[in-house]
């Protein structure tokens, strides 16, 4: 595959940065020094749930054990996300440098990327791209020159389960198990791959750290707003002019997105991809942010033309075919929220059964064993509520269309 | 299986069992393996894995059925997988399915009967800013119209 660096504008992840200069920097550093740097910067995860990144490498550091790893989750299933892809292809010095620091700083001498089954067409670069960091010695034993500093990066394949982004069900795939999501405690941060503390990050995660080690946290809190700091990468897809990956402050809000990417008659945004909320036109002057719109990214537009029961439709169709199956409330809750899309479709809907699979997404969120099922009502919620008229189709009676 | 194929097969996975180990992690990687050769995972190659890995063949079924693209029974030589999710769908994957289906002569799901094409849907192949995206095997193609798709089919072999 041809590798086209684009011309990519950003003020954080797309600034400026050489290969191996974040590792460089490392390594005159002490690992609490490092982890002060992330903890001052307020770096949290970027895959969706937010956790802040010194806290989950500061606990997998003081883990003790002889065998610890770093594994990048570059599995990105979330329908409407495609910035990891960007991130692998065009910008993987970000990636594997943030991978070297990490292992630095955790003590793990393996790093695992765990790249989604449909990214197989990447993998190729990748492993050439490991090979030249070999040969830099950016990888290996005795990295630039420091003492012990032994690390290396094996990229894992995924055979093509959405679950598998949940961290927990990620080691159970890389375990040669099947994906499903484990109890908690314990956490990977102790007991992660093969029983040993393992910090499982997310690609743009990764490729932030490089930044914050060479230029500093106040340089990287510059960005954003106070609670979030830095910039994010939105994948943005649907009725637009000009998809594509942007990389915008923390505390832009809806519509400068919906400007910038020049979309037009917008009804509604789905953010978050299928897990997440849909918006509509009435609140897009809400920021984009941890402390209110919060999201891994995706971003999907909808312009008045779209039908919202059919895209509720294709996201509940999505969680039934990707629910791993383990617990109830989502292998079964998934079905009845479907089915009851289903119902509205054919008009043959009571509103108290509407409510009820209202309450019983509500139970969902809060009974399901992970994320994916803790998610997945959220579009059903949202899209009832705040497309209410459109979906149950009141201008026909509340018949949807049939008389 | 003639006798020859399969002592070929336990050979293979023998091989590969060499090259990755016979851990448990080692699994997910033999199978992915097998797979790409074979495009699926036949009874007697559960087995002899399961034997080298010293755990019950069930336990590689489990694992097999689980993901979507390990299969234990056959599938045709290529395999098309369009995308069905929302940016995908939007943007016509319903006319593409349509085109490809009439083309082929089969339904989304089914082999061909010359085994050259099994068509399958994806869930979000990560592409959604040039939808509607498409895979041939291991390879992927964007911004697909109908015409496009059925082309690029024709020059598979
Ligand atoms: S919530 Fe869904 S995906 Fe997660 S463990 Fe339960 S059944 Fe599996
Ligand atoms: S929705 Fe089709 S590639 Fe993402």
């Amino acid at each position: 595959m041809e590798i086209i660096k684009k011309n990519r504008k950003g003020e954080v992840i797309f600034s400026q940065y050489k290969r191996g200069d974040g590792i460089k920097k490392t390594v005159t550093l002490k690992r609490e020094e490092i982890l002060l740097e992330l903890k001052t910067s307020k770096l949290k995860g970027r895959g969706g749930a937010g956790f802040p990144t010194s806290t989950k490498w500061m606990l997998t550091a003081a883990s003790i054990s002889d065998e610890k790893y770093i594994i990048c989750n570059a599995d990105e299933g979330e329908p409407g996300t495609f910035k990891d892809r960007v991130l692998l292809v065009e910008y993987p010095e970000l990636v594997m440098d943030g991978m070297v620091i990490a292992g630095y700083t955790i003590g793990a001498k393996k790093g695992i990327i765990y790249l989604r089954g449909e990214y197989e067409y990447l993998l190729k670069s990748l492993q050439d791209y490991l090979q030249e960091m070999r040969k830099d010695n950016l990888l290996g034993k005795d990295i630039l020159g420091k003492e012990g500093f032994e690390f290396d990066i094996e990229i894992f394949l995924g055979s093509g389960a959405y679950v598998c982004g949940e961290e927990t069900a990620l080691i159970e795939s890389l375990e040669g198990n099947r994906g499903e999501a484990r109890n908690r405690p314990p956490y990977p941060v102790n007991t992660g791959y093969n029983g040993k503390p393992t910090s499982v990050n997310n690609v743009e995660t990764l490729a932030a750290i490089p930044h914050i080690i060479c230029k500093g946290a106040s340089w990287f809190l510059n960005v954003g707003t106070d609670k979030s700091a830095g910039s994010k990468l939105f994948s943005v897809s649907g009725d637009c002019e000009k998809p594509g990956v942007y990389e915008l402050p923390w505390g832009t809000t809806i519509n400068e997105l919906l400007n910038l990417v020049d979309a037009k008659n917008t009804k509604a945004v789905q953010i978050g991809g299928a897990s997440g909320f849909c918006i509509p036109k009435s609140q897009f002057d809400r920021k984009l942010s941890y402390e209110d719109v919060s999201t891994g990214g995706s971003v999907i537009i909808f312009n008045e033309s779209r039908n919202m029961l059919k895209v509720l439709k294709n996201f509940m169709e999505f969680f039934v075919e990707e629910s791993c199956g383990q617990c109830t409330p989502c292998r079964i809750g998934n079905v009845k929220l479907l089915e009851g899309v289903e119902m509205i479709e054919k008009g043959e809907h009571t509103f108290t059964y509407l409510n009820k699979l209202k309450d019983l997404g509500k139970t969902m969120q809060v009974a399901s064993k992970c994320g994916l099922g803790q998610s997945s009502p959220n579009s059903f919620i949202s899209i009832l509520e705040n497309f209410k008229d459109e979906v149950l189709n009141y201008s026909n009676g509340g018949n949807n269309g049939r008389i | 299986m003639f006798i020859e194929e399969k002592t070929s097969l336990a050979e293979e996975i023998e091989f590969l069992v060499i090259k990755y180990g016979n851990d448990r992690s080692a699994l997910l990687t033999i199978l992915h393996d097998i797979q790409k050769k074979h495009r699926y995972i036949s009874d007697y190659a559960q087995q002899e894995i399961a034997r080298h890995l010293n755990i019950h063949p069930v336990e590689v079924y489990s694992v097999i059925s689980f993901y979507s693209f390990l299969n234990s029974t056959p599938k045709g030589r290529n395999i098309v997988r369009i995308c069905q999710t929302i940016s995908c769908d939007m943007k016509g994957k319903d006319v593409l399915v349509r085109a490809i289906e009439r083309e082929l002569g089969i339904k989304i799901g089914d082999t061909t009967k010359d085994n050259k094409f099994t068509v399958e849907y994806a869930n979000c192949l990560g592409l959604c800013d040039e939808s509607p995206a498409m895979s041939i095997n291991d390879r992927v193609y964007t911004k697909l119209t109908p015409e496009k798709a059925i082309q690029l089919l024709s020059e598979v072999k």
